[in-house]
């Protein structure tokens, strides 16, 4: 095997096996950047891929599917966005809790649609014209899905509203200081349950990509931590969603290249990769200093004229 | 002070035991009006359902064993994650930590050639050591490159679920299983006594509550208790006095994974008596543990009875998988939406409600 197709394949895969990875970081880092850590990712998620599965099988309709899954993620998150921001409870807590209850009421609903294939699943995308190019053409444009390249396209649009708008700054000064942010007139619980929901509706899609168009079929826990990763991630990119697609694209191709070994290693070791993956990019953002970017008010909820 | 109608509500700072009782006992009634719900819509009246799980369980001999041995890892867990979220250490690997301690003692039963009365003992030291190291690598981490120790605690339970898999699918397969993918059974010497006509291995009962007055101890009356808990209410106070935190961090990691791996040892030299799938040893006793820890709200004592509760649910999801053919996930619906209206009520312990005298309202 040369070195092209090595590239190919390995760009290729990493694309689509991140792009599950940059919805969630994406959806991840809004609800951070207003002061929400949620750890309910992975369940957002699985109910997400549950969700979705149903809904494309039920409707015949992928898209649909990817659709219900949104919603139900974000329904989901507003559940965490009642009990962190209204309710003051500990963020960890509530979002361990929404990922234990998402994985149980998932693989529940779920049991009757294991190892049902899925009639029709999501179509995949070759860009005419771009496909042609050679290597950058097999490698990025040849059999992608749609949602890499929305999620491509989305990191830019979340970039740009983060740093360029009014409702970034408002987003910003809310993960920096609520108190400020109430005192100039920002709706400190909107920005909050809005950006949270919005993280529960990118998290949504991203199980439903899963369910619909990676596998396509649902399996219980079929997240397998990739939720848990998603949170790695975010630190990672240092809440900044351009740097989210390179984090993510790290990672997978990582990912990809350890499966390059197979052969000379047990599959286990290959399969333990992306979590040992997961603790390696968080050191490394730990010798970054990384943890200095992260927004003043994470994960303290805000009560409003309390000392 | 806030006056709503006729109410006046008064903030208190230090809840009575009374009132967090109170609170408790409210979100699993909550919990178990929700779950109401979910026994309606697969068809079963809720009320035959709770009566059919209260038989199951608590009405007969069977079911309270089934309790207890459920209770015995979730205990042993639990004492161990109070321990580190008092110091805001967030331990969610308590499931790795409790399979290192299995991976060890199937270790020591099987390969060590130890005289039989050193086996039991040396396979309990063995797997704590073990559960302790796979703790402490995340509080290194943490102390000393920043890494958020809910992912790093979290990936070392996955990564500890393959090299489960990689030993029984490779190294450590048994000749004798016939191709399953399980260790060679321990020698007899390495199987935990047994309270007769059950699952329950004692030992590590007695074990599980031992370390839970140890740890209340610890915490209450030792320099140690004191530092760690400084450590988790004030960081700024205890960085001030001078307290370590590497060294806070790595004690608390120690006794927590090395509790978590007591539980591994428990498991295979108790029950399964060999290694075997992961998901099989455990369960997700890890998991659910954390909640057993949140709801015992920092005493290790009160974990034996929280354990007792959540070994009393599982014990319930096996009769609701037997009798009423609900999935046994039932059990993590329900954990999760206790651990959710436990959270979500808390603010009320917080509040005192009065009614305010005729003349003012």
């Amino acid at each position: 095997m040369n070195w092209e197709s090595w590239v190919i394949s390995t760009l290729n895969r990493a694309l689509a096996h991140g792009t599950p990875l940059l919805w969630g970081t994406l959806g991840e880092i809004y609800a951070e950047r207003a002061g929400v850590v949620n750890l309910g990712v992975e369940g957002m998620m699985i109910l997400g891929a549950a969700s979705a599965f149903a809904a494309a099988q039920f409707t015949g309709n992928p898209w649909l599917g990817i659709l219900t899954g949104g919603v139900v993620g974000g329904m989901a998150a507003l559940v965490h966005a009642l009990f962190t921001v209204t309710l003051r409870a500990n963020q960890y807590v509530s979002g361990l809790a929404l990922t234990i209850f998402g994985l149980g009421l998932s693989g529940l609903l779920g049991a009757r649609w294991v190892g049902v294939p899925l009639d029709n699943p999501l179509p995949k995308l070759t860009v005419p014209g771009l496909a042609q190019i050679p290597v950058l053409g097999p490698a990025l444009f040849q059999r992608q899905s749609y949602l890499t390249y929305i999620g491509i396209f989305l990191a830019v649009v979340l970039w740009l509203v983060l740093y360029k708008s009014r409702w970034g700054i408002s987003i910003r000064s809310v993960g920096e200081s609520p108190a400020t942010a109430d005192a100039l007139g920002v709706n400190v619980f909107l920005v909050r349950y809005l950006c949270v929901a919005f993280g529960g509706v990118l998290a949504g899609v991203a199980g439903g990509f899963l369910s619909v168009e990676y596998r396509p079929a649902w399996t219980e826990g079929m997240t397998a931590g990739m939720g848990w990763v998603v949170i790695a991630l975010t630190i990672f990119a240092a809440w900044n969603p351009l740097r989210a697609v390179g984090g993510v694209l790290l990672f997978s191709g990582l990912y990809h290249l350890a499966f390059r070994l197979q052969g000379w290693f047990p599959p286990e070791f290959l399969k333990l990769m992306p979590y040992a993956f997961a603790i390696l990019v968080l050191a490394i953002a730990g010798l970054r200093g990384a943890r200095q970017l992260a927004p003043g008010a994470l994960g303290i909820p805000y009560t409003r004229g309390e000392k | 002070m806030k006056r709503v109608g006729p109410f006046l509500l008064e903030r208190r700072l230090v809840p009575s035991p009374l009132v967090v009782l109170g609170v408790s006992l409210l979100a699993i009634l909550a919990a178990m009006g929700a779950m109401a719900i979910i026994f309606s819509a697969y068809g079963v009246d809720p009320l035959r359902a709770y009566a059919v799980i209260a038989r199951g369980t608590l009405g007969s001999r069977f079911g309270v064993m089934q309790m207890l041995r459920r209770a015995i890892p979730l205990l042993l867990c639990g004492v161990g994650l109070v321990l580190a979220f008092r110091s805001k250490f967030w331990n969610i690997g308590a499931e790795g930590q409790l399979l290192a301690g299995a991976v060890a003692a199937s270790g020591v039963a099987l390969f060590s050639g130890l005289p039989d009365p050193l086996l039991l003992p040396t396979m309990f030291g063995a797997g704590f050591l073990a559960g302790a190291v796979w703790g402490m690598i995340p509080a290194l981490l943490k102390v000393k490159l920043q890494v958020n120790d809910v992912i790093s605690t979290l990936m070392m339970n996955y990564i500890m679920i393959y090299i489960v898999a990689w030993l029984i699918h490779g190294p450590w397969k048994g000749p004798t299983m016939r191709g399953f993918a399980y260790t060679d059974t321990f020698p007899r010497a390495a199987w935990l006594p047994l309270i007769p006509r059950s699952m329950v291995h004692w030992p590590t009962l007695v074990i599980g509550v031992a370390a839970a007055l140890l740890m209340s101890l610890l915490l209450s009356r030792t320099r140690l208790g004191y530092e760690l808990r400084v450590a988790g209410e004030s960081p700024d106070a205890a960085r001030y006095a001078g307290i370590d935190f590497l060294k806070v961090s790595l004690v608390v990691m120690l006794l927590s994974g090395g509790l978590a791996g007591l539980a591994g040892v428990g498991e295979v030299a108790g029950i399964h008596h060999k290694l075997l799938n992961p998901l099989h040893i455990s369960s997700g006793y890890g998991y659910t543990a954390i909640i057993v820890a949140w709801l015992a709200r920092g005493s290790p004592l009160a974990a034996i009875i929280t354990a007792l509760l959540f070994g009393f649910i599982f014990a319930a999801g096996d009769v609701i998988r037997v009798t009423l053919q609900i999935p046994f996930q039932v059990v993590g619906v329900f954990s999760g939406l206790i651990l959710s209206f436990l959270i979500g009520i808390e603010l009320l312990m917080y509040w005192r409600v009065r009614l305010l005298p005729k003349g003012e309202r």
